[in-house]
């Protein structure tokens, strides 16, 4: 698994090179399994803002926690059956949180609604 | 009521029933497990001032019940964290080992019945957060089976993974609340009745609940499996206190063989990508609109959230919701999440295998000693590696229990691993109650 393959077809070149003998430092570049922009991005999706300090310590960290998942491509495929039912029950009205409590941990809430920011 | 090693987050009495079969015990609750009333900030900043409108299931049985909830338990924020140091509320100290960490994710609850301060916790255990601070801090936890106990009102941070379970200076206290608090829930459709599901098929085994009872110390005939995985990293100073338990236990008419479980090499990672994934999904919630940390800004909707849970969450916290957004985005679902999937089926099949030529599987519950406070927080992947005995029994979904073990020469207190077969609570709860 340290022939560089698992990358093929990803749409980022780096995230192939973690599994290329590793001792890459973070923040080198194209040595990195991440970059800052990957960082960046994924912070993005995930609706958290970072400084730059936070990108930099997160860009090292990344290439070394997804350089050490690399090894679970080693995993064979398995067949598994999953034992799962649906649980149902029936359709009934049943009580609920009042409007007064589901509201109290609101930092801001307004003629019985949650308020939120705008959207612009 | 507030310790000195900082157990409690909040220290605020709920009182339970008259009678019942915790009357007059103490019973402390993990701060990421919901009281109606009473703030439970799943050790983070993001939740400061949160109160739950209702109980949690587990928290009604305990009143019910008649236990005394005497305040809520330090935890490493949100659940992830091997040390309870990523709590916003500082970290706790092992009572037991002055200077050294409880374990995490439940240190809380584990410092207090420690420290004698409560008569017993509950922890919540998503890949080994009350069986590591039980081992760390010299007292007994249980992991049950998934579907033993009801996760509602438990704030979820991996829900394929996590259940509720309990931590006593005993093995027959900790059957004890588990007593209490197992058995289905209409408000989590994953809760199982072990009357039926722990039975052959359409049969019925009554006494399926009766825990306690089976904390008889009787280890005559028991056959115990070793898997190699799980002992051969372990620090030296673990293993010899390791096979001196499993000689007491021989002693006693045990026997032991040695197993080889491949899988089990790959626990760890499988299992940080499937709770990092479950984890960026379920913290979604968290926006400082319907609860949270606001920070009252003006402005986009998306960047407003983004700035408040810039602030409301700690940097594990925020690692762990990124490295799962990363696993789950495009073109890296198949790479991590699904090879993660098929080592958390590898791994179920070869726990069976095990399980079918053994009545229980034994290893150190942690490979390490507690570390130094301060030791981790810089060398997370470390402190990831330290989760490698107790990870894959959630990834196989089956019960464990770990009791201590002995001390190292440096008076270290060393926890004994014992998994059993899917609701097969008794077995381990009689095997663990010949050494504590």
């Amino acid at each position: 698994m340290s022939d560089g393959e698992t990358g093929d077809g990803e749409r980022d070149a780096d995230a192939a090179v973690a599994a290329d003998g590793g001792e890459s430092a973070a923040g080198d570049g194209a040595a990195a399994a991440v970059d800052p922009e990957e960082v960046r991005h994924v912070a993005d999706l995930a609706r958290i803002d970072l400084d730059d300090a936070e990108v930099e310590r997160f860009t090292e960290r990344f290439a070394d926690v997804l350089e050490y998942f690399e090894t679970l491509e080693e995993v064979p495929e398995v067949e598994s059956e999953a034992d799962l039912a649906n649980v149902m029950r029936p359709d009934e009205v049943r009580d609920s949180l009042s409007q007064e409590d589901a509201l109290a941990n609101a930092p801001e809430s307004e003629d019985g609604y949650f308020k939120g920011p705008k959207v612009s | 009521m507030a310790t000195e090693y900082n157990g409690y987050i909040t220290t605020e009495s709920i009182a339970g029933a008259d009678d019942g079969p915790l009357a007059g015990k103490s019973v402390a609750v993990k701060d990421n497990i919901s009281t109606a009333g009473v703030r439970t900030t799943c050790g983070s900043a993001m939740l400061d001032d949160y109160v739950p409108p209702y109980d949690a299931t587990v928290v009604e049985r305990l009143k019910e019940a008649g236990a005394t909830i005497p305040g809520k338990t330090n935890m490493d924020e949100f659940g992830m964290g091997t040390t309870t140091e990523t709590s916003a509320f500082g970290p706790t100290e092992n009572p037991a080992a002055p200077g050294h960490v409880p374990g995490g994710s439940s240190g809380g609850s584990a410092a207090v019945v420690a420290a004698g301060d409560a008569d017993m916790a509950l922890g919540t255990d998503t890949g080994g957060s009350v069986r590591c601070p039980a081992a760390f801090c010299g007292v007994v936890g249980i992991k049950p089976t998934y579907g033993l106990v009801s996760r509602y009102g438990l704030v979820a941070y991996a829900n394929s993974l996590e259940q509720i379970g309990p931590i006593a200076p005993t093995v027959e206290g900790a059957a004890e609340l588990l007593e209490v608090i197992a058995g289905p829930d209409d408000y989590d459709a994953t809760t199982r009745d072990a009357r039926e599901a722990g039975a052959a098929d359409g049969e019925r085994d009554e006494g399926a609940y009766d825990y306690a009872a089976a904390a008889d110390g009787d280890v005559e005939g028991l056959d115990i499996g070793v898997p190699t995985e799980l002992v051969e990293g372990a620090d030296p100073a673990v293993e010899s206190v390791f096979w001196d338990a499993i000689d007491d236990l021989e002693s006693r008419g045990a026997s032991y063989h040695e197993v080889d479980l491949e899988s089990l090499r790959y626990a760890v990672e499988a299992y940080y990508v499937i709770a990092m994934s479950e984890a960026s999904s379920n913290l979604a919630r968290f926006d400082g609109v319907r609860y949270g940390q606001s920070g009252g800004y003006d402005g986009n909707w998306n960047e407003t959230f983004a700035r408040s849970r810039e602030e409301g969450f700690g940097e594990e916290v925020k690692s762990r919701v990124l490295l799962g957004t990363y696993a789950l985005s495009a073109g890296y679902h198949d790479k991590y999440y699904k090879q993660a999937q098929d080592a958390r089926a590898w791994i179920k099949r070869e726990f069976d295998e095990a399980l079918s030529e053994a009545d229980v599987l034994a290893s150190p519950t942690m490979p390490v000693t507690p570390m130094a406070m301060g030791e981790s927080l810089d060398d997370p992947l470390k402190m990831y590696l330290a989760d490698a005995n107790t990870t894959p029994v959630n990834l196989a979904n089956l019960p464990a229990i770990s009791v201590p073990a002995g001390e190292t020469d440096d008076d270290l207190p060393v926890g004994l691993q014992l998994v059993g077969p899917a609701f097969g609570e008794k077995a381990i709860i009689r095997a663990g109650s010949a050494l504590a």
